[in-house]
């Protein structure tokens, strides 16, 4: 699968950079829109979809169980469209849980396995792999899915102010809080639009493209792992994956882009 | 790191404190004392970045509520923040403004430093481009801060606009309360030195800043 990736994320990157080179003569902004463009012809996510798929109904674990029957929040076992309905509050965990937190859940409760184990790999690492493979499948799940996140449950509601106000926390030696970098309309960080995630139009921009497999690096990010990099160049400590203030930030920026379509998993640079 | 001293627990709970001047525009489930508890269980620390990262100082407090700091009766606690800020400002020790514009360059292009992946030892780059227009051939500049292009040409060289630069960059908010711009020299993030390299690269008539 690796291998395979690595080709077409080559291929890919070959063919972007002879566009860029290319239109860059004229129009940097210009050379930058083609390259993208070039990158929506094939996304190796794919490879990572089936990966994902293999994993959700292969047995495994201590409890020899696959992950078919684990509830994603419309009943056990329905993962098309469940995706484009989280970040939710459950019932069994009294929870609102994103889908990393929780696929841990059913990870435990159905295979048995340890969810520290998962929770504190690297995301390189390859428990984090799988867990990158199982979100790259459950959200192509919800491909061309309309956003679904209303926070009616008061433990949505209060879900959904505390990632408002993490968005707007400044903390660490640049103080950085995400509203820094994504609290403005049309502004870049170098070359990079930056989302302005209060809207809906910015928050449906980052919401319905994450998780998305990266040419630059040939990685699959989940939003987790997309979320954990922001904090890094925030300067900030790092967040426990699947922790409260990650899933905080999700319901925000979700309830926030809801009614948009997903296109998940998407390509990125 | 030791003026620092307001601990995110106290800033948010303790009634009458700056945090209190704004209890913020968050809904039910937001509360301080909700809201400490999810950062307490949420982070680690890792490398150089440790938790107490998370203890705002009062300017971060006070930036941290996007109702209250731009209001217009938020304008006299603004400029309190703004004095405290620029009373932190220490100037060049021997008087001189301007240091080598190519090292400024350099420290401009650099974004590295001070994240969980940097070691310690690490120099730490000025992220200017990151947010700056600065020199017209580099094209790969950001738009969040304002165009720094000609900075020296438009502005000249004299003593106050030496000083209110270098105030800028020790300091960003001795004169705009919630700037974006990190303060470099209060926080630490650059030397005495590489805060002149960076005047000069803004400053020096023979800089690309000023072509």
């Amino acid at each position: 699968m690796h291998q395979a990736s690595t080709g077409i994320a080559a291929f890919l990157a070959a063919v972007a950079a002879v566009t860029v080179a290319h239109a860059q003569m004229d129009n940097p902004q210009a050379g930058i829109e083609a390259y993208r463009e070039a990158l929506q012809d094939g996304n190796p996510a794919e490879l990572h979809e089936m990966a994902g798929e293999e994993l959700w109904t292969t047995p495994a674990g201590p409890k020899n169980a696959s992950l078919e029957q684990c509830d994603l929040g419309l009943g056990p076992g329905v993962v098309k469209g469940a995706y484009a309905r989280l970040p939710r509050y459950f019932a069994d965990t009294d929870r609102v849980q994103d889908l990393e937190s929780r696929l841990l859940t059913c990870m435990e409760t159905l295979q048995g396995k340890d969810p520290k184990v998962y929770i504190d790999a690297s995301f390189t690492a390859p428990p984090k792999e799988e867990m990158n493979a199982l979100v790259a499948y459950l959200s192509g799940q919800s491909r061309d899915v309309a956003v679904t996140v209303t926070p009616e449950h008061p433990k949505e509601r209060a879900m959904y102010e505390l990632g408002k106000r993490l968005f707007f926390f400044q903390g660490g030696p640049y103080d950085f809080s995400c509203a820094t970098c994504h609290g403005q309309e049309g502004t870049r960080i170098r070359m990079q639009d930056l989302p302005y995630i209060p809207g809906h139009e910015g928050a449906a921009a980052g919401w319905t493209s994450w998780p998305a497999y990266r040419v630059s690096n040939g990685q699959m990010w989940s939003m987790q792992w997309r979320l954990n990099d922001c904090f890094r160049q925030q300067r900030f400590p790092e967040p426990i994956y699947a922790s409260d203030a990650t899933i905080a930030l999700s319901t925000y920026i979700a309830a926030n882009s809801n009614g948009a379509v997903m296109k998940t998993p998407g390509i990125k640079r | 790191m030791k003026h620092r001293a307001l601990l995110v627990a106290v800033a948010l709970l303790l009634p009458g404190g700056a945090a209190m001047a704004q209890s913020g525009p968050w809904g039910p489930g937001a509360d301080d004392a909700a809201f400490a508890q999810m950062l307490k269980t949420s982070f680690k620390g890792r490398g150089v970045a440790t938790l107490d990262r998370l203890n705002q100082d009062e300017t971060q407090v006070f930036c941290s509520d996007p109702e209250t700091v731009y209001a217009p009766e938020s304008a006299a606690r603004r400029e309190e923040i703004e004095k405290v800020n620029l009373a932190s400002v220490k100037w060049p020790a021997d008087g001189v403004w301007l240091g080598d514009w190519k090292e400024g360059e350099k420290i401009a292009q650099s974004g590295r430093g001070n994240t969980w992946t940097d070691k310690p030892e690490q120099v730490n780059g000025g992220n200017c481009y990151n947010c700056h227009q600065i020199s017209a051939e580099e094209i790969s500049h950001g738009t969040i801060g304002p165009s720094l292009h000609n900075y020296g040409k438009l502005r000249g060289t004299d003593d106050a606009v030496m000083k209110a630069t270098w105030a800028k960059i020790y300091n960003s908010k001795s004169n705009n309360a919630c700037s974006n711009m990190p303060r470099a020299g209060h926080m630490g993030i650059l030397s005495e030195e590489q805060m002149k390299h960076l005047m000069a690269l803004l400053l020096d008539p023979r800089s690309p800043v000023n072509q």
